[in-house]
């Protein structure tokens, strides 16, 4: 009877974080299905008090700034997620090869860069100055997301852990080289390593406002969530603006209210949708990317 | 005699630099495979580090890293004369403290209540919703705090605070809310993440344990308390050390996409990742901005440092070198 008690009560926990983790969302996805003058009556609420689609038609109607955000994000995240899992895996599998002279060196290498970084201002300054990743597309793509330690050693421990040293000393017997050894037997044998760090890697594109903050002047290079960022902003901006005069007015009077909400509804639809496939690899990763020296 | 040992040595090792000459080359395919990744961190990671030198300088892009004129201590010196270098440094550790705290507390917490729900169905929707918010970027939980926080539309405003019969709240302008605020949405967002990690750790405890510990009597909060939090403690422990490793450094998106750029909120949000970046982007002031970069990444790398000494010491394998 006790035992069932508890039981409940772990269930009712457990509804109840599901409800605050989920909510949130569905609290925009009702605000971007409401009415603008609901919104203005009423104020937010988890159910459209006028269920309307406006600010959808609002924004695909002129789907200029939209197209545009949605093709700098997805160029730099295809981009962005198959250099990465390539330059990674390169990098990481010779670490995982104990025959290789200086491979101590090369992961002190490695390992350096997770312990210590210059800070912004030099980091900034090579990227934009001397490097030119400013005002780009590529700035979205290069600068810091191409590459990090952190997952060359999980690649390594990987590779390390799971590929037998006898079947590369096999095909080596057989005369296959070393980058045949790599792309024919290695890479297949890695599949949910690959589809580790390709995760990683497509969320951090996706998710991905910085790179244009610092290094992109112009609009039409911005990324989705940059975009995003600056609708937010720019709203409130104005809000505050007039706030001496009248600000719940100002806010009244303006009319995108909605059609930011359903903006961001559009950003992170793609996310929502992958979320089962997404978190099924991502919770495998987590299990094999124990990182370890 | 001498001699003779002495041209025997100088055959071995010039037969051995002939023998790793040999083995170099027998890997060259390998070494081929790392340079774009190796060319990668020299541009990304390595020039940024010796960049680091500009903190001592007065940088101008004419003459570069190395030929601006250096100032000495000049840039600290201003640097840590303002008030922001206290209040910086003070919610940076503050913050993280607390993060660690709570998140540890609530992560465990939710493991532990995570592997007694039987229903496999009902497991799997729980966690999949608490790790949600994982995913999403800190502009779009600035788009959902902001929607709650609203002062004029916001749910909080509108209908809970209503409910108890409060007076609406301008949140964007009351910094003391921000800790709460700030802390709860951290942990909004880490702790279903924190918990897989904790879960695993849990599905390596031997079930004979469990069995055992059935056969005996003990009830299940005495499970739980005698074996599996023990069984967590080292688990624990290593995150901890691993925090307290970064406790220089802060979730730059937090703080600062959701105070949406409200300067009233700044004493409690400004930590030392957003000052470095508003005084280079927004005062475009490089001394100040690199002295204060300089300050985080040296005594942060001290602190990496000295927390990997002791998880080596600890738990080896859990080590980064």
């Amino acid at each position: 009877m006790k035992n069932n008690r508890t039981h409940w009560l772990i269930h009712v926990i457990f509804i109840f974080c599901s409800a605050a983790a989920i909510l949130p969302v569905l609290l925009v996805v009702a605000i971007s299905f409401s009415s603008e003058d609901s919104i203005n009556k009423y104020g937010y609420s988890l159910l459209p008090h006028e269920f309307s689609t406006y600010a959808y038609q609002y924004i695909f109607n002129d789907p200029h700034v939209l197209l545009r955000a949605y093709g700098n994000t997805i160029f730099a995240t295809v981009v962005g997620t198959l250099t990465c899992m390539i330059i990674t895996s390169a990098l990481a599998y010779p670490l995982s090869r104990k025959s290789m002279p200086f491979r101590k060196f090369f992961t002190m290498f490695v390992v350096l860069t997770i312990l210590f970084n210059g800070g912004l201002v030099p980091w900034y300054i090579v990227m934009k100055n001397y490097l030119h990743f400013s005002d780009n597309i590529w700035a979205l793509v290069v600068p810091g997301l191409l590459l990090n330690g952190f997952n060359v050693l999980i690649m390594r421990t990987f590779f390390l852990n799971t590929i037998p040293g006898e079947l590369l000393e096999a095909a080596n017997m057989d005369g296959a080289g070393e980058f045949r050894i790599f792309a024919q037997i290695v890479i297949p044998l890695s599949k949910p390593v690959y589809a580790t760090i390709g995760l990683f890697a497509t969320l951090a594109y996706w998710n991905d406002w910085y790179n244009s903050m610092i290094f992109q002047v112009n609009h039409d290079n911005y990324s989705m969530q940059y975009v995003l960022q600056s609708i937010l902003l720019n709203i409130q901006y104005l809000a505050q603006n007039t706030k001496s005069n009248n600000m719940s007015a100002s806010l009244a009077s303006l009319p995108q209210e909605t059609s930011r909400m359903a903006m961001a509804i559009v950003a992170i639809g793609p996310i929502i949708f992958a979320y089962p496939f997404f978190q099924k690899y991502f919770i495998k990763g987590l299990t094999i990317g124990a990182v370890k020296g | 005699m001498d001699t003779i040992v002495k041209v025997e040595s100088n055959r071995i090792s010039s037969i051995k630099r002939r023998n790793m000459w040999n083995a170099v080359l027998r890997h060259k395919v390998l070494y081929l495979l790392m340079l774009p990744g190796i060319i990668y961190m020299l541009l990304n990671n390595y020039i940024p580090m010796f960049g680091i030198i500009i903190a001592f300088k007065n940088y101008n892009f004419e003459d570069g890293f190395l030929f601006s004129p250096t100032v000495g201590f000049d840039n600290f010196r201003y640097l840590f004369e303002t008030p922001d270098a206290f209040i910086m440094t003070r919610n940076t550790l503050g913050y993280n403290a607390v993060f660690i705290v709570v998140n540890l507390v609530m992560s465990v917490t939710m493991a532990i209540l995570l592997n007694e729900v039987r229903n496999r169905y009902s497991k799997r929707f729980y966690q999949s919703a608490v790790l949600l918010p994982f995913f999403l970027s800190a502009v779009i939980v600035a788009y959902l705090v902001y929607s709650l926080l609203n002062p004029d539309s916001g749910l909080v405003n509108r209908y809970i605070l209503k409910s108890f019969g409060v007076e609406p709240i301008s949140w964007y302008l009351e910094p003391k809310y921000w800790p709460f605020i700030l802390v709860i949405t951290n942990a909004w967002k880490n702790v279903g993440y924190g918990s897989i990690i904790y879960i695993s750790a849990m599905t390596g405890i031997d079930t004979e344990y469990y069995e055992a510990a059935t056969i005996d009597g003990a009830r299940k909060w005495q499970q739980v308390k005698y074996i599996t939090i023990p069984l967590l403690v080292p688990v624990m422990v290593i995150m901890t050390i691993l925090s307290i490793g970064r406790i220089f450094y802060s979730d730059f998106g937090l703080f600062y996409q959701l105070p949406m750029g409200s300067g009233t909120l700044l004493p409690v949000t400004n930590v030392i990742d957003t000052y470095v970046y508003n005084s280079l982007v927004n005062m475009g002031d490089i001394g100040m901005s690199s002295a204060a970069g300089f300050y985080q990444s040296v005594v942060g790398f001290l602190l990496v440092l000295t927390t990997n000494l002791v998880v080596r010491k600890i738990s080896p394998e859990n080590a980064l070198f």
